[in-house]
């Protein structure tokens, strides 16, 4: 029987799946470069008809303007760069509190729609829908309306024991630095070092002879111990810097300007309620059985919580809970409609002063993409370790 | 040998009750002792503040448009300043004596939005509905024809502009992020990659950098002696923004379809574009609906955004009609609260509905 020889394979033939996909990429290479292409040809052209200057060589000339507030000294005299530093901290400063913040009032209120009392169920239902569905844009102008409007004067302060609240911001007692404190930190971390030793001896002491041994109470309690030490070692300094009633505003003391407080508070109480719809999710995905089983074990509320319900649940939480994290950074960009001194503020302004608008554009993409970036990859990490351990 | 006599054992008491209201507050607010005490000062702080609340917004209210009404001592929320400016908060800067024009749009864009939302208008030819609403929007908003005086972009603004920001660049999103959706799930390396970078370098910024670059930057990436209005360079840039977000949600349902359903398309002969268009599509499709509509919330939100680049929609009319007038300016809040209220019945509704259609669904999963 003679077989029908196959039809010769043509390497370069329309038929031929390989080939067309070879095709297909080249046609949307050109088509993206010759895209590009002619946008950066435009913006070349524009900008020499418009006798725009271009180049990143600004950065170093002087910034000429003030910021209002800086983790360290600002004054206008300092070049460029300098200025984006401090919105760049200011960035900083404002997303990793506003993190800590979300995290703690969204669990708490992610695990209050599980509540028994049908009273924290219904709070908790009312804040979520209340604050997801208002523009976070609003809520920042609310608050900071809010902290300049409505507070009273800085001459008339709200006083609660050593903390002032007014017009001026929020005004609290810091502790002096001393020498001392230097000796706290050490203890601290000189804790931190004991603990870690302490919790390896625990688990190894647990899986030689099955006693299980705290590893919570124990090691805070090392922590503790090893700061007090040190501070009482370093000669137990006790001065505080309190904030006073001065003749035009409060004086002495930390302070958190009313720009700080309402992006932190906008930020914070509106993350919250997406990040407590995600701590519902994770936790309603645990299986029903599987708290049952815990308990028919004879472990406690506590033990079932730590050991078997969050560990699962952290599992489906974290992917989102870091997107919840990132979109938190992103909107503090939303600062600039406040005054809050942050990255998108001060290039806002750079823009304005200097005409270079894509120089200032691309500093501030690259800030956040770069804050994107290593948030995904520590949350990443953190998620595989926290991810199961399969073959 | 004595008859017994019958002894009945006494009767069970009855049942706990576990029905009606009684019951279910002892189940809920008075459980065990620690439910008790959560009620109680709960319920406690509860019946201190919204009182206050209510006696601020309602009975010690001023409903007059009369500022020097609202300035008495004893008055609560100022409810005047939202009689006195609501047209300027709605409509923006438009024309005073056109106004009808906006009402007139956005009730027709409003209408779509809802019949869109329902099972019967679930058919092909809802496009061509959307085209001509959308055509009949912008004659009814920019006029110049059938008698109607033209009225420049600039002008737009208040809700109608909220409302077509955000549901125009949805419209023009989804063609995009479902193209870019393939893109990252096909097979060719580059237009994989292309659409890889293009997704995480948006989602990896801020949205007001993208309106900032639409505003500063896309002049210059024209042609000489070639301008875009202000309304459509931001429209396209979030356009571009929200495709980012909504090519990640269709991807997620992409994913989801089994690859048996692709093997099975293949062995039956049909094309890379038939299995994608019978197969793949229709089951993604029904999968992210819910989500699309998550992406449509908080594109309603962004479009507040837009302020920052000095266009005037319900956030930037709201400034605008009080910034400049020292008589209400001292009760913004009051209308703040007004435009928060309108953002929350619309987010609300929406994501009301989007719980249903995630029901709906659901349904077959449901046994």
């Amino acid at each position: 029987m003679t077989g029908r020889t196959p039809p010769k394979k043509k390497p370069f033939s329309w038929r031929s799946q390989a080939f067309r996909g070879l095709l297909y990429q080249i046609i949307a290479i050109v088509a993206i470069g010759l895209a590009i292409w002619f946008l950066a040809h435009n913006t070349a052209t524009n900008m020499r008809v418009r006798g725009i200057q271009s180049g990143f060589d600004f950065l170093s000339s002087a910034a000429g303007f003030d910021i209002g507030e800086s983790l360290y000294p600002f004054d206008s005299g300092e070049p460029y760069w300098r200025a984006f530093l401090v919105g760049l901290t200011n960035t900083l400063r404002v997303a990793v509190v506003g993190i800590i913040l979300t995290t703690m009032l969204g669990t708490l209120i992610g695990v209050g729609r599980f509540s028994r009392n049908a009273l924290v169920r219904g709070v908790c239902t009312t804040y979520i829908e209340l604050f997801r569905n208002i523009p976070i844009l609003l809520q920042l102008l609310m608050w900071y309306l809010l902290f300049t409007e409505l507070l009273p004067e800085s001459t008339a302060p709200i006083v609660a024991g050593p903390f002032f609240l007014s017009k001026g911001g929020l005004n609290f007692p810091i502790p002096v630095w001393a020498l001392g404190h230097w000796w706290a930190a050490a203890g601290l971390l000189g804790g931190v070092l004991a603990a870690w030793i302490y919790r390896g001896r625990a688990v190894r002491h647990f899986e030689r002879t099955g006693q299980p041994r705290s590893l919570f109470w124990v090691p805070v309690a090392i922590v503790l111990a090893c700061g007090f030490l040190g501070w009482l070692l370093g000669g137990a300094p006790t001065v505080l810097d309190s904030p006073r009633q001065g003749e035009f505003a409060i004086e002495h003391g930390g302070a958190l300007t009313p720009e700080f407080l309402s992006v932190l508070l906008g930020l914070t109480m509106y993350t919250a309620a997406f990040v407590a719809e995600v701590v519902r999710g994770g936790i309603q995905s645990v299986a029903r059985g599987q708290g049952e089983a815990a308990s028919a074990l004879g472990l406690s509320q506590g033990q079932t919580m730590r050991l078997v319900m969050l560990p699962q649940a952290l599992r489906v939480i974290i992917p989102p809970m870091t997107n919840q994290y990132l979109n938190l950074t992103k909107n503090s960009s939303l600062a600039v409609a406040i005054g809050y001194p942050d990255v998108v503020s001060i290039a806002n302004t750079a823009i304005n002063q200097t005409g270079r608008a894509v120089e200032c554009i691309s500093v501030i993409m690259l800030v956040y993409l770069s804050t994107s970036l290593a948030t995904s990859i520590l949350m990443n990490w953190y998620n595989a370790r926290a991810a199961i351990k399969e073959r | 040998m004595a008859a017994q006599t019958f002894q009945p054992i006494p009767p069970r008491p009855a049942p706990v009750n576990t029905e009606g209201p009684l019951a279910w507050i002892r189940a809920n607010l008075f459980g065990n002792w620690m439910t008790s005490v959560g009620t109680v000062v709960l319920g406690a702080l509860l019946l201190w503040i919204v009182p206050q609340l209510l006696s601020w917004a309602l009975f010690r209210a001023a409903w007059a448009p009369n500022a020097d009404a609202c300035r008495l001592d004893g008055v609560g929320a100022c409810w005047g300043v939202v009689a006195e400016k609501y047209r300027l908060i709605t409509f923006g800067r438009y024309p005073f004596e056109e106004q009808w024009r906006p009402l007139v749009a956005t009730v027709l864009m409003v209408g779509l939005l809802v019949a869109s939302c329902a099972r019967p208008f679930w058919k092909p030819w809802l496009a061509l509905v959307w085209v001509a609403v959308l055509g009949t929007f912008f004659t009814i908003m920019f006029g110049g024809v059938l008698g109607l005086s033209r009225v420049e972009t600039d002008r737009w603004g208040g809700l109608p502009l909220t409302i077509l920001l955000a549901s125009l660049s949805m419209a023009m999103a989804f063609p995009i992020a479902l193209v870019v959706a393939l893109g990252r799930r096909s097979n060719l390396p580059a237009i994989r990659s292309a659409c890889t970078v293009y997704v995480e370098l948006i989602r990896g910024v801020p949205l007001i950098s993208v309106l900032f670059m639409a505003s500063f930057m896309f002049p210059l990436f024209m042609p000489q002696g070639f301008s875009i209005d202000v309304l459509i360079r931001v429209l396209v840039g979030i356009t571009l923004f929200a495709a980012a977000y909504m090519a990640e949600v269709i991807r997620g349902g992409l994913q989801a379809i089994p690859k048996g359903q692709i093997e099975a398309a293949a062995t039956l002969g049909l094309s890379y574009w038939q299995t994608q268009r019978k197969i793949v599509l229709p089951q993604a499709l029904a999968i992210v609906v819910p989500g699309i509509m998550n992406g449509f919330i908080s594109t309603f939100k962004d479009t507040s955004l837009v302020t920052i680049v000095s266009l005037y929609e319900l956030t930037g009319a709201m400034g605008l009609a009080l910034n400049s007038d020292a008589d209400w300016r001292p009760f913004k809040i009051e209308g703040y609260l007004f435009i928060a209220s309108i953002y929350f019945i619309f987010c609300f509704s929406m994501s009301r509905y989007s719980h249903w259609v995630e029901k709906q669904v659901n349904r077959s999963k449901l046994r």
